[in-house]
């Protein structure tokens, strides 16, 4: 849809305020009810038995004494789910292994006892055998033709004969010929970027409530991005019917993606069936590290051909990234977005989605694109810094703009990329002096943004109250972006609306959390559902004024007659059309659903100081700022917050966080001790800038905020670090014995 | 197994409840006596979100024993508003937008309000520090780290 | 499992002595942690928090007598404490987070016998002693002649460490503890290095006790690297001596925490460091 005259210049009143959320007082009273905060009489306790093993065939599985003990009311196993649709069959493997396990914490049994201490001492008399397989957690050594194979027969025919089977699928995006451009250049940089698995990191571990009567009518509580996708997901397991299956989504303890797929669900579902009990699993933080979705690891060759005045005649990247024991890694978006920012003659990127002995990688805020940006970002500095050019005119003079044709594949609308690229510029921190050991870093990011199914329901209730039903989950403050954007619409004060999370019972399907769609879709969905509203309330007072509908507009929340032909009314404000609707033909209500699109892509850059130990290899973040394109932001504190809370992800992604193994493929680091995300004190302020391009797919230009800022943070701060090192770091995380290692080797050589 | 009987206060009410010797008191405020305000993250004292104040001195419930609550003075999150006056940082906290999910807040507003009745003037530094043990993952702590710095200034100015 | 408060010390010893399995309760921070992930199965919890003098720092043969239920918080707001022995009150202090400040112990640290427990090297550095009490009353024990090796310590069935007892402090003397962490805070020591010296008018070591941690199975006392700046003025030769002395005497091993190379280099980088600060402390700068 295009965004017309009258709302460019749109001036607003609501939107872009910064209100206090709805759920403010409940989160900061503890009143607000998470996942494991939820019971039911005669709850039972669910507990799931893991595998100690990477890779195992199961031999054998004895859960006879742990049903003889007092106090156990179910065991499941996998010989309790029937066949489940191929789309599905992945998932239910995952939440529950069959003949394998394929890695360290893979479920294997489940049981649901009267208490806590009961469930565990169940688990202990479980007996599995086991038949120990080789195993593989590394992505380099798993596309090896000699690696331990994970799934026969599952590669795709994209994929040249020779390879591993564990190399699932091959992607491929760019135009141009990358020979060609090598050719033209001054300088090739070449060089095989490597970054570390990563965890989401949510401090809310995964939780659940189900219950199911013998009538197959089942309810679940969860803690998800997705409640339509959990419904879906598990009725499709356990062979229900969508419509029997309710799921109402408790408030998320954070997700960043790692809340788009199931885990517990319909282990709990099924616990809940044979026990005949509502069963209740809450995972422990060892189980959410060993068993839930991290991001990838990744194995990455970069080739960039620069000219000396910096223009970049060649990109070329060939990916390689471990998705975990299935096949789906985001290697095929980290090929499609890498070189994204840029506008370039000659671009090629090369995916290969590879298996593991490694939990199944799930999504994580931009999933596989901060990885290719670190890669290709770093490899452009080095590029420019062997001229002697400034990364950022570098940048500027390659950057995509409105006509570009993307790296991989559309041609670009209005974007923003540019708009970042000269606000950092200007901004004090590129001109501010740096001292001793330290170093500046700055890199650009991208993502897509998805919009997706979408259903609201906007109801007016009699006294002039609106309230506003959505479908997804509010992650980080999307009840205020709505409840804004509707009484925006409606012209109505803000505390004159209130938003709530509908369970699935009550809208049609909606799209999960994630992609950054919420804020855009819900938002549209929401202003579309308002306008229905104002139509059908004009509608109302033109029948009472026995006027043409047509001759009723709509204007700072009240009807009117438009124009002096229609009549002299005075204006019949919202509160004054619902005091009346039951006489004027019955409630009124606006709704709308639809597959949105036109999300708007989005690019960001990020610049950073560090300051090195180079006794220790220690880095410190001195100073950060954000330069991101919002299109439109609703309420800025919160655009500013997933800003903030990106660019500090991949502080921790690029310093210190990482799964590490053990050559028995057992993960070493299962907790927060040694899995290490920032603290507050590793921290400086995270300055923001905020700029507005509006995306022409929204109706107040909105674009999704909340993955970009992850991209650009794990290339600005190699770049920093590698200018204060004096040598270039091309591995992740840049650890304190990393770092001193790469000082050391200089200083020697 | 027979339980324990304990008295305790909590959020100044005289409390009795019963627990197993292994409950820790985080699973007697959560299980045992509904105030699900403080919440698990970690159970290993690395993440803060079960931070209450035991005889006014900050501590992780999962770390401690519910048995080792007799004769205590527990304060739990649910006891940090006075009737529907919310304190100060909570008050902040919402203003200033610190806070995304809200799963780290209650945590973190227990911790914050323990540093500010030691040091009612604490520099970022200090502020960073004390905090240190409370992990949010949303923010990148920013406006935490502004929110309570304010907070602070306005309650010496109102004092 | 059965928990016990015992009010005096014999209550408490009689209960150790007599139940297999029976666990010491001080702080809990490492106890909670290993019940919770089933490491340990106690059959008892003894806490021995509500003994008296458990709780209680006090001046002690002009050094300080430190009850075993004492945290680290309260170590930190004890002015006499904090300016005679500075470098274990800033190594207790560096134990976990603010929560963990408000409950971990100097004896459970000890106790625990991990080779990077923080308050150790700055104990073994001080010369601390711990009172020991146990079925045949109290005995006295060096600190670093507590821990055995990973998780296992010199007190037999029946025994738990009552006191940390600092021996005075003399003129002209300080300490100062030092480690390395990845993060700024909420990690364990990837080294630590506690040093205590004493210097002369013309601001040489008369006496100095060096320590590492998390270098070797337990916490070392490293008599070459006091040796290397006793009687020396602590200039650039003197300190290059003593992290040459300290990286030589480290025998650590490759973990998910940190390599071998690193951990050596970074024993000598944080000994020369914790040598100039407690050498200002001494000559009463601040540091």
């Amino acid at each position: 849809m295009a965004l017309d005259d009258t709302k460019k210049t749109r001036e607003f009143k609501v939107v872009g305020t910064r209100p206090d959320r709805p759920d403010g007082i409940d989160k900061v009273t503890g009143r607000a009810r998470f996942g494991a905060d939820m019971v039911a009489p005669g709850m039972l306790t669910g507990r799931i038995l893991r595998s100690p093993h990477a890779h195992a065939r199961i031999v054998r599985i004895d859960a006879s004494k742990a049903k003889a003990l007092s106090g156990v009311k179910a065991v499941v196993t996998r010989a309790d789910f029937g066949e489940v649709p191929e789309d599905v069959a992945d998932v239910l493997d995952n939440c529950m292994a069959g003949d394998k396990v394929l890695y360290d914490g893979h479920a294997v049994a489940a049981v649901a006892a009267s208490s806590p201490a009961v469930a565990r001492k169940a688990l202990k008399l479980i007996e599995v055998e086991y038949e120990v397989l080789p195993h593989v957690t590394d992505v380099d050594e798993a596309i090896k033709p000699d690696a331990p194979v994970l799934h026969e027969g599952r590669q795709q025919e994209t994929v040249p004969e020779g390879m591993s089977q564990n190399v699932i699928a091959r992607s491929e995006f760019g135009h141009g010929d990358i020979e060609a451009g090598l050719k033209q250049a001054d300088r090739v940089v070449e060089r095989t970027y490597r970054t570390a698995a990563t965890h989401q990191g949510y401090i809310e571990p995964h939780a659940c409530l189900a219950t199911m009567g013998s009538d197959g009518r089942a309810d679940l509580w969860v803690c998800t991005q997705g409640h339509y996708m959990v419904r879906n997901t598990c009725a499709a397991i356990l062979g229900m019917e969508q419509g029997q299956l309710r799921v109402t989504a408790s408030e998320i303890g954070g997700g960043f993606g790692g809340k788009t797929v199931v885990f517990l669900e319909p282990v709990a579902l099924m616990l809940a069936k044979k026990a005949g009990r509502p069963v209740k699993m809450v995972m422990s933080r060892s189980e959410v590290l060993r068993a839930t979705g991290p991001t990838s690891s990744t194995s990455i060759d970069v080739k960039i051909g620069m000219t000396k005045d910096g223009k970049i005649t060649a990109g070329f990247a060939e990916l390689r990234y471990q998705g975990g024991a299935y096949p789906g890694s985001p290697v095929d978006m980290g090929a499609m977005s890498g070189f994204a920012p840029y506008d370039l003659e000659n671009v090629k990127t090369l995916g290969w989605d590879v298996v593991t002995n490694r939990p199944k990688a799930a999504a994580y805020r931009a999933p596989g694109a901060p990885m290719a940006a670190f890669a290709i970002e770093s490899a452009i500095d080095e590029a420019a810094k062997g001229f002697g050019l400034d990364p950022l005119e570098v940048r500027l003079m390659n950057g995509a703009d409105e006509g570009t044709k993307a790296s991989y594949g559309p041609t670009y609308p209005a974007i923003g990329l540019k708009a970042t690229l000269e606000a950092a510029k200007l901004h004090p921190h590129w001109s501010a002096p740096l001292g001793e050991n330290q170093g500046r870093g700055v890199a650009c990011g991208f993502w897509f943004n998805f919009g997706g199914d979408t259903c609201v329901s906007l109801n007016i209730t009699p006294d002039g109250t609106v309230t506003v039903s959505e479908g997804n989950p509010d992650i980080g403050g999307s009840r205020a972006s709505m409840t804004m954007m509707a009484a925006e619409e409606l012209g109505i004060p803000y505390d004159q609306v209130r938003t709530i999370i509908a369970d699935t019972g009550s809208l049609g399907q909606n799209e999960v959390t994630d992609g950054s769609r919420v804020t855009f879709a819900v938002g549209l969905a929401t202003i579309k559902a308002a306008e229905a509203a104002k139509k059908e309330m004009c509608r109302r007072a033109a029948l009472v004024w026995g006027i043409d509908e047509e001759a009723v507009e709509w204007e700072d929340g009240a009807a009117r007659p438009a124009g002096p032909n229609a009549g002299k009314f005075p204006p019949m404000t919202l509160k004054e059309i619902a005091a009346i609707a039951s006489n004027t033909g019955g409630p009124i209500a606006g709704h709308h659903e639809v597959n949105a699109e036109g999300a708007g892509v989005s690019f960001a850059t990020h610049m950073v100081d560090v300051e090195l130990d180079r006794d220790t290899g220690s880095t410190k973040i001195l100073r950060y700022t954000v330069f991101q394109d919002a299109g439109k932001a609703v309420h800025p504190s919160y655009v500013e917050g997933q800003f903030q809370g990106g660019a500090v992800q991949g502080i921790g992604w690029a310093l210190n966080e990482e799964y590490i193994y053990g050559d028995d493929g057992i993960l070493q680091n299962a907790g927060f001790l040694d899995y290490r995300i920032p603290v507050a004190s590793d921290l400086p302020m995270i300055d923001t800038v905020i700029l507005e391009i509006p995306n022409p797919g929204h109706p107040y230009g909105v674009r999704g905020v909340g993955e970009t800022s992850i991209v650009p943070p794990l290339a600005a701060i190699a770049n920093a670090v590698s200018e204060a090192a004096g040598v270039r770091m091309t591995q992740l995380p840049m650890s304190p014995p990393r770092v001193l290692a790469a000082l050391q080797a200089k200083a020697e050589s | 197994m027979s339980q324990l009987h304990v008295t305790t206060k909590i959020n100044g009410d005289e409390t009795e409840f019963l627990c197993e010797a292994e409950d820790t008191l985080l699973d007697v405020l959560r299980d045992r006596l509904g105030l699900t305000g403080t919440k698990e993250g970690c159970g290993t004292g690395d993440c803060g979100a079960c931070s209450v104040a035991v005889d006014g001195r900050l501590v992780c419930s999962c770390l401690m024993l519910g048995a080792e609550a007799e004769g205590r003075d527990i304060a739990t999150i649910e006891g940090m508003a006075t009737g529907d006056q919310l304190h100060p940082l909570q008050q902040k906290f919402i203003e200033m937008a610190a806070l995304q999910c809200g799963i780290c807040t209650p945590g973190i507003l227990v911790a914050a309000q323990s540093l500010l009745e030691r040091n009612p003037d604490p520099s970022e530094e200090e502020v960073r520090y004390w905090l240190a043990g409370n992990l949010c993952r949303c923010t990148g702590y920013d406006k935490i780290i502004r929110a309570v710095m304010e907070t602070a200034a306005d309650m010496r100015r109102a004092s | 499992m059965r928990y016990e408060a015992p009010r005096r010390l014999e209550d408490a010893v009689s209960l150790l002595a007599g139940q297999d399995g029976a666990h010491v309760l001080a702080g809990g921070t490492d106890l909670l942690v290993k019940l919770r992930s089933e490491m340990i199965e106690p059959e008892m919890i003894v806490d021995i928090k509500r003994i008296e003098g458990m709780r209680e720092i006090a001046a002690e043969d002009g050094g300080w007598r430190i009850g075993a239920a004492v945290s680290g918080a309260e170590m930190g707001e004890h002015a006499g404490l904090v300016a005679d022995w500075p470098g274990v009150v800033e190594a207790a202090g560096l134990i976990g987070s603010t929560q963990i400040q408000g409950r971990a112990t100097l004896a459970g640290n000890l106790c625990n016998a991990s080779p990077a427990a923080d308050s150790v090297p700055a104990m073994v550095a001080a010369g601390a002693r711990v009172r020991i009490a146990g079925p045949n009353g109290m005995r006295d024990m060096d600190v670093i002649d507590v821990p055995q090796g990973p998780g296992k310590t010199a007190l037999e069935r029946g025994e738990f460490i009552a006191f940390v007892w600092l021996p005075a402090r003399g003129e002209h003397s300080s300490d100062a503890y030092l480690r390395f962490i990845p993060r700024t805070e909420m990690d364990i020591a990837v080294v630590g290095c506690g040093i205590s010296l004493s210097l002369d008018d013309g601001d040489r070591v008369t006496a100095a006790r060096v320590s590492l941690g998390a270098v070797g199975p337990k916490v070392m006392l490293v008599e070459e690297a006091a040796e290397a700046i006793t009687r020396r003025v602590l200039d650039e030769a003197a300190l290059s001596d003593l992290a040459a002395a300290c990286s030589a005497a480290a025998t650590p091993i490759d973990d998910k925490r940190g390599t071998i190379d690193f951990r050596k280099h970074v024993a000598g980088v944080l000994a020369r460091r914790a040598a100039v600060i407690a050498a200002k402390r001494a000559k009463g700068e601040t540091a």
